[in-house]
């Protein structure tokens, strides 16, 4: 009676198919990271040396190191962080726990989410009529972080959103039942269970933020500029920018040079996702419901 | 309908619709302090409805309408400035426990804490004791006050809910089917404990469990599709002399 049948037999079948060509996809899709991380170390590491982290360019950029280029990255992403975040959670807030669910909330939300797609060209344009010219923060680190930030913002919102949506409406209406305000169960319930999955809309922004180039091209990154910024109000080298440059721009540069910056602004937004990722995977630890 | 000091909620033409759709109808009841008030009726029937409107939950469900008069000790809810009062006066246990992701001590601390009334370290673990002890949960987790309470087992995530509610040092408890996912040797405990807790506080008692409100419930009122079909003493209501053939057929099992 326990004998399998030709049902079974078939659905054993269908089923290998759809792993094999699940897994296919899989290994399809991993296949360029793969060899793009392997050409980034074959060819990258040999550029890689204490000096090249640590010193400044020389020789109109075919030498020497890319110390303020790393440094002007980590600025541009933590100041724009520090813009973005704030607002963006602020928002998700306003939008998940207080809006009243009508026409104007769903077209704010939909809104938040096409401009998500806005090309990062379109941003770097605002950017410079808004944060340059307008607010005569000049070409700066303050002018192309913000830019940055409003590039960053709306996914910023739509996954602070998500999470927050996650958080199940039982423990609002728990909290709310026991004579808690809006923002007390906000605060003491909805955001500590929300927060590892806001920190994961963030982390995916640090990586975009570190990578874009056309946003802060305009805006406050500056081609050759071999000494470091000393305040916001100061022009900036950033990685991005100078794997453009180094790549297309400059005669005669060494073919490890522009590979070696690469490996470098991967690892820089790899590192931060590692500890992000690791914090989060602590916290997550103690969620469980 | 005058007020005494025998009636701790005074209802009157209470009408609840969502939308279009209406919940409840026309249902004026008293619950007077210090009983048991059950309410049965199979779902759908607005009973959840009920415990809504009356600690005004209706603020914070958009479409949700509410008319017609709540009074709780002779003074209209919607008349109350400080509904953050009002709801502390009442607490609410649910179908399903709703252990918050917080240490068990934390669950039973929340509302003292966020009304501001925690008062010392000593002062509050004494409170969470208390509850505990009255919810007959404090023997099972006196040695791990600082694990999670979403962890605890369905029965004791329940009478967590439950001891919670009493933190607030309520005036009213209303349960809502809190047995659903209760094993019956834990719903007998609670049963016993919700017997103790009437010298104290009125309790409301929504079930679906016909037998759990003949247990327990002094007074029944029978809920049938958004409409009050009969309230009287359980006794009589239980002892087949309902006034309304439909209370006696739900009663005796012939449909819900």
């Amino acid at each position: 009676m326990f004998e399998a049948t030709s049902i079974n037999h078939r659905n054993d079948q269908v089923q290998l198919r759809y792993k094999i060509v699940f897994g296919t996809m899989l290994v399809i899709l991993i296949i360029p990271v793969v060899i793009i991380m392997f050409t980034l170390i074959s060819k990258g590491s040999h550029a890689m040396s204490w000096s090249f982290l640590f010193e400044d360019p020389k020789n109109g950029m075919t030498a020497g190191g890319i110390f303020p280029a790393i440094f002007g990255t980590i600025w541009l992403v933590v100041v724009s962080l520090l813009a973005s975040v704030p607002l963006g959670v602020a928002a998700a807030i306003y939008l998940s726990e207080y809006a009243p669910d009508n026409l104007l909330t769903r077209l704010i939300n939909l809104a938040t989410i096409n401009l998500a797609g806005v090309p990062s060209i379109v941003h770097a344009l605002f950017g410079v009529g808004a944060f340059v010219v307008f607010f005569k923060f000049g070409t700066s680190i303050l002018a192309a972080s913000l830019t940055l930030a409003i590039m960053t913002l709306p996914v910023v919102i739509v996954s602070s959103w998500e999470s927050l949506q996650s958080v199940p409406r039982a423990f609002r209406e728990a909290c709310w039942n026991m004579g808690a305000t809006r923002w007390q169960t906000i605060w003491h319930v909805v955001l500590p269970n929300a927060f590892t999955g806001i920190l994961t809309g963030v982390i995916l922004q640090v990586s975009r933020a570190a990578g874009e180039t056309a946003p802060i091209m305009f805006t406050g990154a500056a081609m050759f500029l071999p000494f470091l910024p000393n305040s916001v109000f100061d022009q900036t080298m950033a990685l991005a920018l100078h794997l453009f440059v180094v790549a297309t721009q400059v005669p005669d540069v060494p073919e490890s040079l522009p590979f070696g910056v690469a490996l470098v602004l991967v690892g820089i937004v790899l590192i931060m996702n590692t500890v992000a990722i690791w914090i989060r995977m602590h916290l997550r630890g103690k969620k469980k419901w | 309908m005058v007020s005494t000091a025998q009636n701790k909620i005074e209802v009157q033409d209470l009408s609840i619709h969502y939308g279009a759709h209406k919940a409840l109808g026309n249902v004026s009841l008293t619950v007077r302090t210090n009983e048991i008030f059950g309410i049965i009726g199979p779902a759908n029937s607005g009973k959840t409805s009920f415990l809504n409107a009356v600690n005004r939950m209706d603020m914070m469900r958009p479409n949700m309408n509410v008319s017609g008069t709540v009074r709780i000790d002779g003074i209209e809810t919607r008349s109350w400035r400080n509904v953050y009062a009002l709801r502390r006066k009442i607490g609410v246990v649910f179908p399903l426990p709703v252990g918050l992701p917080l240490t068990v001590y934390d669950n039973v601390a929340l509302a003292p804490r966020l009304a501001g009334t925690a008062g010392s370290k000593a002062d509050l673990d004494e409170l969470v004791e208390r509850c505990l002890r009255r919810a007959a949960l404090w023997d099972e987790v006196k040695d791990r006050l600082n694990h999670l309470g979403s962890l605890l087992s369905g029965g004791q995530q329940q009478r967590l809910t439950i001891a919670r509610a009493l933190s607030q040092s309520p005036e009213i408890l209303m349960l809502d089917e809190f047995s659903i996912a209760v094993d019956p040797v834990t719903t007998m405990r609670i049963e016993d404990v919700l017997k103790e807790l009437k010298e104290e506080i009125t309790i409301i008692l929504v079930t679906n469990l016909v037998q759990q409100a003949n247990r327990l419930a002094d007074r029944t009122a029978f809920f049938l599709n958004g409409e009050c079909v009969e309230i009287g003493d359980t006794e009589t209501l239980f002892s087949g002399s309902a006034k309304d053939p439909r209370t006696n057929d739900y009663i005796g099992g012939k449909f819900g």
